[in-house]
């Protein structure tokens, strides 16, 4: 990493100057920090929240289980789901996730949120304004259908299950897991079908 | 406490600005704030009830212009400052140091200071719930310059009972150090009129989770 004087922003020094003085003072390593960072990128974020979709719309049972305790998800591999509640979308029920306080996020199932979820504007309107919110993501909920916003003020984190779409009966789990996005599990978008699905793209 | 990060129903920050294929840290400085915060966390420096009311009491201002991460910064600083694992004058000279050497490298050295026990945010066994599930409850009308996690839109606010969520730590208490004191969190479930009368959006409901200090039974 480079650092050119007069273009390396305050902050950025001062991360660099609160580290050294940790690794020094033994409170921490710069291997913890790096092996971290590299943690992070080899996340695989929503694709596991995918997998849990995919799951839930081929077994009804694993659906039972999960939509009564998030830690069903351990079936699938994946730890952290003692703290998470998965929401299911219906035709008149439509739900959304938020965190207004501060950016809680369902990481386990999602891994790091996108800076628009942590934003004043999603943070604020999306408890007060959710069906406009919605229609800026392109999503227009029909009048009849009810709009239930989840705000995250606990170490409870919530998931949205999205409908799965029509057309969709002879997917396999792993094509069914391709079509949802991230978007969708946070609640401001719907899951296409295949008609709509751009090949080879997980959009969000 | 009422800062400006209390966000929910707030008006002026116009629409939602989405970034495509947006990188996961958009600067390494972040990438290394988020991973020394998690560190310090996991080693028990601090608990993230803690580090959640440092970023609250950034000042107004600043906490309205900083990018996210500046925002964890800022408390990553002053946890670390209030706990006394280094000193203001340290952390300044350091960045001045370091603005003036752009060729230093980071040290090597070892982890020395012991980890405190991390806590978990869960916890057993349940002591006994006051509520039930489809109880009416209603909010607490509390204004604390202290941390909560019962957001201004929502006191004094009648709702139902959705979820038991077993006993957690209750942050009010374990943001400043006065213990973790577990108590029942519940889901509540707000029509959305009762929070913002004739202005609300037909047919919505908000729900959070409250812990059982914040709730009163409803009457009637």
């Amino acid at each position: 990493m480079t650092y050119d004087p007069e273009q390396e922003p305050y902050v950025a020094l001062r991360t660099k100057a609160l580290e050294s003085l940790l690794i020094e003072k033994g409170l921490l390593s710069a291997e913890a920090v790096d092996e971290l960072i590299s943690e992070y990128e080899r996340d695989i974020g929503p694709l596991k929240g995918a997998r849990v979709v995919a799951r839930a719309w081929v077994d009804p049972d694993f659906k039972t289980r999960l939509l009564e305790d998030g830690s069903a998800i351990a079936e699938l591999g994946l730890p952290g789901g003692g703290n998470l509640v998965v929401v299911e979308n219906m035709p008149a029920e439509h739900h959304m996730v938020v965190c207004t306080l501060c950016s809680c996020y369902p990481w386990m199932v999602l891994g790091l949120p996108p800076t628009w979820y942590k934003s004043f504007a999603y943070r604020s309107r999306a408890v007060i304004e959710p069906r406009a919110v919605l229609r800026e993501f392109g999503l227009v909920l029909d009048e009849d259908v009810t709009v239930h916003v989840h705000d995250s003020s606990a170490e409870v984190r919530y998931m949205v299950l999205p409908e799965r779409p029509a057309g969709t009966e002879d997917l396999t789990e792993e094509q069914l897991a391709a079509l949802v996005t991230r978007d969708a599990m946070i609640g401001v978008a719907r899951v296409s079908g295949p008609v709509h699905h751009l090949q080879g793209v997980v959009p969000g | 406490m009422n800062g400006v990060h209390d966000m929910g129903g707030m008006h002026g920050f116009g629409p939602i600005v989405r970034e495509e294929n947006e990188p996961l840290f958009h600067a390494p400085w972040e990438a290394q704030v988020r991973a020394m915060v998690v560190i310090a966390r996991s080693r028990g420096y601090f608990n993230i009830d803690a580090f959640r009311f440092g970023i609250e009491r950034m000042d107004p201002a600043h906490y309205l212009r900083a990018p996210y991460f500046e925002r964890w910064l800022a408390s990553l600083e002053r946890n670390l400052l209030e706990h006394s694992f280094l000193t203001s004058d340290e952390l300044d000279d350091r960045t001045e140091y370091v603005r003036r050497h752009p060729e230093a490298t980071l040290p090597r050295g070892v982890v020395t200071a012991p980890a405190r026990e991390a806590q978990d945010e869960s916890v057993e066994p349940l002591p006994a719930s006051q509520f039930a599930v489809g109880d009416a409850v209603v909010t607490r009308n509390v204004h604390l310059p202290e941390h909560t996690r019962l957001p201004r839109y929502a006191r004094g606010k009648r709702g139902i009972v959705q979820r038991l969520h077993g006993a957690q730590i209750f942050p009010d208490t374990n943001a400043r150090g006065l213990g973790e004191n577990p108590q029942p969190l519940y889901s509540i479930c707000f029509d959305a009129r009762e929070l913002w009368g004739n202005s609300a959006e037909p047919r919505q409901t908000v729900s959070l989770d409250l812990w059982e200090s914040y709730l009163e039974p409803a009457s009637g």
